[in-house]
């Protein structure tokens, strides 16, 4: 019984309520889209975003990791997506003949696209990360538009003889039962949707993990001393280019990860997909939730998603009222008065007595 | 002091809860808001009981709305003029929004699905037609796009063009038969030249398209590619592409693009004296009503165009009149394709008799029957048959721009 009051007790003890949160908004929320599919409740356009929700908001706990945690902007979070997803394809596309199974398939392609993203995001951190300053912005920027005009002019098939590749010019020559699994400007199209929204529930708590175990140990402890004061990180022995360049490592696979799962879910994938605009949004997801605040960030990710697709009915005018819904959220919540307000709430309502109930306790 | 905690904690917990459940509830009011909104946005083209629900997505903001809005116009326009003759056929219109976007699309079209949609003009651009394409299957709704011109909306193997979905049908021509076209063209009127320049836009799968194809097409009948020239996204100076070409001393440029940049090409050839013959596709259609264009520079070129806005039949001559009525614009093949998708499925939807109650699969199965055995005369052709790939066959007009209008090239 004891023990058990100490599990609870360490679970929302101050520096792990939010990790609690995150994981609890996680599990009841599939639990209750579960049990409303289940009754039939969910109309088809709902169930058609849960995958994509999912991608996002493990893109964007990736991206919060960078940018909040590490303090570290980066604005090519979509390139890496990029890279996870036709590389996901690819895998899910050359394995169809020998593994039926698509779960097996997915779990594999999420594992390929996150490693090769990790790879891409060391190769650029190892020269960028050692620089101070906002270079880190500009060149993750260079990399997603990159990453989108390689793959817009890259052809990959392969036949009962081997990979064919082929650049600029679609030179591939495929034998019977051959298939192309990208063909340049058209990217990947034909691709068997095997990704699930159990899947992408288990990859948000898979990310969830990584992260906050990240945060609560001793590299995170150090990331976040790199972001806060670089002199005085180097001065107590942190090696700043390594310690930022794990933080940016981690979001990039949990980009690419999240990028197999999106390529997976949907018959057709171009890459103009992953622009910069898409990178974008993760970070308004990211900024909106608040740096650093990953419940936040997967609340504003779910709400942002969803937003434009509530709006439908408005037709014409959906895209200026979700744009100025947007305006007035980042305005709002960075006006003292308005933070007053909800902080005298939350006083008001539950928390009223606890800090003080806290101390004597301790 | 412990149960306090654990209070604290249960309070947490039930406000995780009541946030999950917030968003929970949301999706259950939505699926109401979004049948009402319906509703609302077709109340202009509704015909009362007994219509046909007809569906469709197309970029409505965005960079390609250009295209989405013409399609949303031409239906809107067939569809009222349908209703309001008062035949056995009427429809209810529902044009979703999919920004030129894939996930987008499978939104959209959930949302259509929610709404009830009985048949459908699928999507307007090709990338969103081959995202929906297979859902259209596995649920058999009929769909016919007007303009969603990549192999990958039929075939969910566009290379080898096997596994058509069957329900999937085309009102344009698919992109690698107008690179074949263009091909035959140019080999049988080899006095216009045999060396040719091509500049396409290698990040669009339209423009690619039908460059791949009429490159293996132009080998085989004797015309000699002299110079491949790319572009990407929003590029605007051609100069490096015009000069090598002119280098190379290319006779004929073809040009697989659309308007926009084609219009720049032509005025920067011609401030450097490059006066090849131009080719260009339905995408070069357009370049004459293109603000700020000087349409001097467009005499002479040749395009391959299934629907001339200055045809003088009596259909185009209504459809256009009335276009420019309702809409203040010349309509563009795009709207001439989507009118003419409206009409062939009022066509077959009379022929094969059917009703509204009947469910979407039996609708599906009875069109697909008519559109394989019908023929078609519309805007955009004459004769116009389909195949059971759902591939459309109907026979490219070539055009030359005279004096600032089209006039028909005979063979």
């Amino acid at each position: 019984m004891k023990t058990e009051n100490n599990f609870f007790k360490k679970l929302f003890a101050k520096n792990y309520r939010s990790r609690t949160i995150s994981f609890l908004i996680i599990i009841v929320g599939y639990i209750a889209v579960e049990a409303l599919m289940m009754s039939g409740n969910l109309s088809s356009m709902f169930q058609s975003l849960l995958v994509p929700v999912t991608c996002y908001i493990v893109a964007a706990i990736g991206l919060n990791l960078n940018v909040g945690v590490s303090g570290e902007l980066n604005l090519g979070q979509a390139g890496f997506m990029c890279i996870g997803a036709f590389s996901g394809v690819c895998v899910s596309g050359a394995l169809a003949p020998f593994i039926s199974n698509g779960i097996v398939r997915l779990l594999l392609a999420i594992i390929v696209g996150a490693a090769l993203a990790a790879l891409f995001g060391m190769i650029i951190g190892i020269p960028v990360l050692k620089l101070q300053g906002d270079y880190l912005a500009i060149v993750t920027l260079a990399f997603g538009e990159i990453i989108k005009s390689l793959i817009n002019n890259m052809y990959i098939g392969f036949d009962s003889e081997g990979f064919q590749f082929s650049f600029v010019e679609n030179k591939l020559h495929l034998g019977p039962g051959g298939k192309a699994l990208i063909s340049g400007p058209m990217g990947a199209t034909g691709t068997e949707r095997i990704s699930t929204f159990m899947i992408g529930v288990l990859l948000i708590l898979a990310a969830l993990f990584i992260v906050y175990n990240l945060m609560y140990s001793r590299s995170g402890r150090a990331i976040m001393a790199c972001r806060d004061n670089r002199i005085a990180a180097e001065s107590v022995g942190i090696h700043v280019a390594n310690t930022k360049m794990l933080a940016f490592v981690v979001s990039a696979s949990l980009a690419g990860a999240a990028g197999a799962l999106y390529g997976l879910n949907y018959s057709t994938l171009v890459p103009s997909k992953f622009g910069f605009n898409l990178s974008i949004l993760i970070l308004v997801y990211v900024v909106l939730g608040g740096l650093g605040n990953m419940t936040g960030t997967i609340i504003s990710t779910i709400v942002l998603v969803l937003l434009p697709e509530l709006l439908r009915g408005l037709a014409d005018y959906r895209m200026i009222i979700y744009a100025v819904i947007l305006i007035i959220t980042m305005i709002l919540t960075n006006n003292d008065t308005f933070k007053g307000w909800i902080a005298k709430l939350k006083n008001s309502l539950s928390f009223k007595k606890q800090p003080k109930e806290a101390e004597a306790h301790e | 002091m412990k149960f306090e905690k654990l209070l604290k904690g249960g309070l947490a917990a039930l406000m995780a809860v009541s946030m999950a459940a917030c968003s929970g509830g949301n999706s259950g009011t939505t699926e109401t808001t979004t049948t009402t909104d319906g509703g609302e946005t077709t109340t202009e083209t509704t015909a009362g009981a007994g219509a046909f629900k007809l569906g469709g997505s197309g970029p409505l903001s965005g960079g390609a709305a250009v295209y989405g809005n013409a399609v949303k116009n031409a239906a809107e326009l067939a569809v009222a003029e349908i209703n309001a003759k008062g035949g056995a056929i009427q429809f209810e219109l529902n044009m979703q929004d999919d920004e030129h976007d894939a996930e987008k699309a499978v939104n959209a079209y959930n949302a259509l699905k929610d709404w009830g949609m009985q048949v459908s003009l699928c999507t307007v651009t090709s990338a969103p037609g081959a995202a929906v394409a297979p859902l259209y299957q596995e649920d058999q709704t009929f769909a016919i796009t007007p303009s969603g011109s990549s192999l990958a909306v039929i075939f969910a193997d566009a290379d080898n063009q096997t596994g058509e979905y069957g329900n999937v049908f085309q009102m344009c021509f698919t992109d690698p038969n107008q690179g074949v076209a263009s091909a035959d063209y140019l080999s049988a009127h080899k006095d216009l030249g045999t060396k040719v320049a091509v500049i396409y836009k290698n990040d669009d799968n339209y423009s690619t398209g039908i460059y791949n194809k009429f490159v293996s097409e132009a080998k085989e009948k004797g015309l000699e590619i002299v110079y491949a020239g790319t572009f990407a996204g929003e590029d605007n100076d051609f100069n490096v592409q015009l000069t090598k070409a002119k280098e190379e001393g290319a006779e004929i440029l073809f040009l697989p693009i659309y308007y926009q940049p084609a219009s720049t090409i032509l005025k920067q050839a011609n401030d450097m004296d490059y006066k090849p013959v131009v080719f260009g596709v339905d995408g070069m259609d357009g370049i004459l009503s293109m603000e700020g264009f000087d349409t001097s520079l467009a005499e002479g070129v040749y395009l391959l165009t299934p629907f001339s806005a200055d045809a003088s039949d009596d259909l185009t001559k209504n459809f256009v009149k009335n276009y420019q009525d309702k809409y203040g614009e010349i309509p563009n093949q795009f709207a001439a394709d989507a009118y003419d998708a409206v009409y062939a499925i009022a066509q077959a939807l009379e022929a094969a008799g059917c009703t509204n109650d009947m469910s979407n699969a039996d609708i599906c199965s009875a069109l697909c029957k008519q559109f394989t055995s019908m023929t078609f005369n519309g805007l955009t052709g004459t004769d116009v048959t389909w195949n059971p790939k759902g591939e459309v066959s109907k026979a490219p007009k070539a055009v030359i721009i005279e004096n600032g209008v089209y006039v028909g090239v005979e063979d």
